[in-house]
């Protein structure tokens, strides 16, 4: 998802009797359904973890940009380019109210701006796949806001009262992200055969990492059984993968496109649709840097970066000067 | 080409180039505020821009759309100010040009609410409040980082300095405003200088920064005699996929 394998404490979840009265308490909190507050006790483990998936998600909306601003200068109409902005738009606010929650946890956005340029922090795996035609700005709608959809619909319970709260104002926009891609898709694939030819791609190339946004299958998932059982996370990766394909097979079929899967098929006992894992190998080497645009990406994230310092320094130059005067003259 | 035509290209032009550029630096802003407000500034430009071509390729009456005009006209049709089409440079530079067109802008839009034509009253008085909040913004970013480090003081001056030839193109008369001025459609160019004027030494008075003296003007944009080399790359980018996949729908 736009955080994915997230660590947590790395050891087992605590029994009840291995722990503290304290955290004996904040668990039955969590269990009742209460939402954790920025003032309530919190095991440090706790902080940390969303610590980590807070600005993984933040860092995600602002690394998100890139592949769909990739796009907004040749999209084809000025309707396109008019939607395409609002959207890249709201996803850096979704970024903005995303660090503010984790500022409530005690981390500035500068800091945790600091650690993804340090290469410390990570953001999405599909944010590392490049835009190569029109399509894939369809693509992007349809598949990856989605699946975003899919993860940020569920964290709208997660157990942090501001997370959970930047995740209703953040889903509130996301359904017209998902509805404006998949209004491109059937533009693509009930267009000229160029056209279909581009959707087809463009699921081609989408679709595997796709299902990687979920995160590794639960068996492989280390940290999910903590933050589970701390109302952190709300939905295992398998959940939310299967919800997604069962959502998205018939959307393709609408569409009249091919999911590169032959062994994609309706299981009537499961009642939901088998289908192939993504290659994790992949996944792997994405994550840890070796995507086809991770370097790209965090080269263009830390040159505007660096190119904003003289202008960040002299916003705030000009802030002191102007509370300076106001001192002066009282 | 009618006056009133060419004058709707030229409002058209001018929103859809400047809108362009802003929207270059998606993802690339100084913080994260500002790629928001470059995003919305840009937004609004193409906003606008649907609303002159639109009626632009009305008034034409050859059944062209504000798309056909935006991304099937080449270079030497468009009729927007060389201003709009100078490259971003630096997030100073961007910002500096944004500041003295959006000036221009309001104060333009202010006198088109009163247009003999109703059609051109009712689009300037919707741009006109976005152009307000354009320039409240560009004019308190040159302020602040004029008057900021030293750094962002020299850069704002160099800005400044750098696209002070392309302002007298704003301002100049020709057959096409002598028209629309006389039929009450749109004011003089000219008429409107003091105003901007008024406007823009405020504000490099605020930011510290020193009014360049002379007045030189480069032009042939808004007559599209000659653009700068610049404008035929936008072009290429922005009408690429129109141009190599004609007759689609997108
Ligand atoms: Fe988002
Ligand atoms: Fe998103
Ligand atoms: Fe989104």
């Amino acid at each position: 998802m736009y955080a994915q394998m997230v660590k947590s404490t790395g050891k087992g979840v605590k029994t009840p009797e291995e722990m503290t009265p304290e955290e004996r308490a904040f668990q039955a909190r969590i269990d009742a359904g209460e939402k954790i507050e920025p003032k309530d006790w919190m095991p440090e483990g706790y902080r940390q973890t969303l610590i980590r998936q807070i600005g993984q998600h933040a860092h995600s909306e602002v690394v998100g940009q890139l592949p769909e601003g990739n796009w907004i200068t040749r999209a084809p109409t000025l309707e396109r380019k008019a939607i395409l902005l609002a959207k890249v738009q709201d996803e850096a606010g979704h970024g903005l109210y995303l660090y503010c929650a984790a500022e409530t946890l005690g981390v500035s956005r500068d800091e945790l701006i600091d650690l993804l340029h340090e290469g410390r922090m990570k953001y999405s795996s599909i944010f590392n796949y490049p835009t190569l035609n029109w399509a894939d700005i369809g693509a992007i709608g349809w598949l990856v806001d989605g699946a975003a959809i899919m993860n940020q619909v569920a964290l709208q319970r997660t157990s942090y009262g501001p997370y959970a709260r930047a995740m209703i104002r953040i889903c509130k926009e996301e359904s017209f992200h998902q509805r404006q891609g998949y209004d491109i898709m059937m533009k693509m694939a009930f267009g000229t055969p160029e056209q279909k030819e581009m959707a087809q791609d463009a699921l081609n190339r989408f679709w595997y990492p796709a299902l990687m946004m979920f995160g590794p299958s639960d068996r492989d998932s280390v940290h999910s059984a903590q933050s589970m059982a701390w109302g952190i996370k709300t939905m295992t990766n398998d959940e939310g993968r299967q919800r997604f394909v069962d959502q998205t097979v018939p959307q393709a079929e609408y569409l009249g496109l091919t999911i590169p899967d032959p062994d994609l098929k309706w299981n009537e006992e499961r009642g939901h649709y088998d289908f192939t894992d993504p290659d994790w190998s992949e996944f792997f080497a994405v994550i840890n840097g070796n995507g086809p645009c991770n370097a790209d990406r965090m080269a263009a994230r830390r040159k505007a970066w660096q190119d904003g310092a003289w202008v960040r320094e002299g916003l705030l130059e000009h802030a002191r000067k102007k509370a300076a005067r106001r001192q002066a003259a009282e | 080409m009618s006056a009133l035509f060419e004058f709707l290209l030229r409002q058209g032009d001018n929103a859809l180039v400047l809108g362009h550029r802003v929207s270059e630096w998606c993802g690339h802003a100084p913080v994260l505020e500002e790629d928001i407000a470059l995003a919305n500034t840009a937004l609004d430009l193409i906003g606008q821009t649907q609303m002159w071509l639109g009626l632009a390729g009305e008034v034409e009456g050859k059944g062209r759309s504000a798309d056909d005009l935006a991304f099937l006209r080449d270079v030497w049709d468009f009729r927007n100010l060389l201003l709009v089409e100078r490259p971003n440079g630096d997030f100073g530079h961007t910002m500096m040009r944004q500041f003295l067109f959006d000036a221009f802008n309001l104060v333009h839009l202010t006198e088109l609410a009163n247009s003999t034509d109703d059609r051109i009253a009712a689009i300037a008085e919707k741009a006109g409040k976005e152009a307000a909040y354009h320039l409240e913004r560009s004019r308190n970013t040159v302020v602040a980082l004029g008057d900021g480090t030293e750094e962002s003081h020299a850069r704002m001056q160099a800005a400044l300095d750098a696209l002070w030839p392309y302002v007298g193109e704003i301002f100049e008369n020709d057959s096409v405003s002598d028209e629309l001025a006389a039929d009450g459609i749109a004011p003089e160019p000219a008429s409107l200088r003091a105003a901007w004027d008024a406007r823009v030494q405020e504000a490099l008075a605020e930011a510290t920064l020193r009014h360049p003296e002379g007045d030189f003007a480069h032009r042939g944009g808004k007559t599209g005699v000659m653009h700068t080399e610049h404008l035929g790359h936008l072009l290429t980018q922005m009408q690429w996929l129109q141009r190599a996949y004609p007759g689609a729908t997108w």
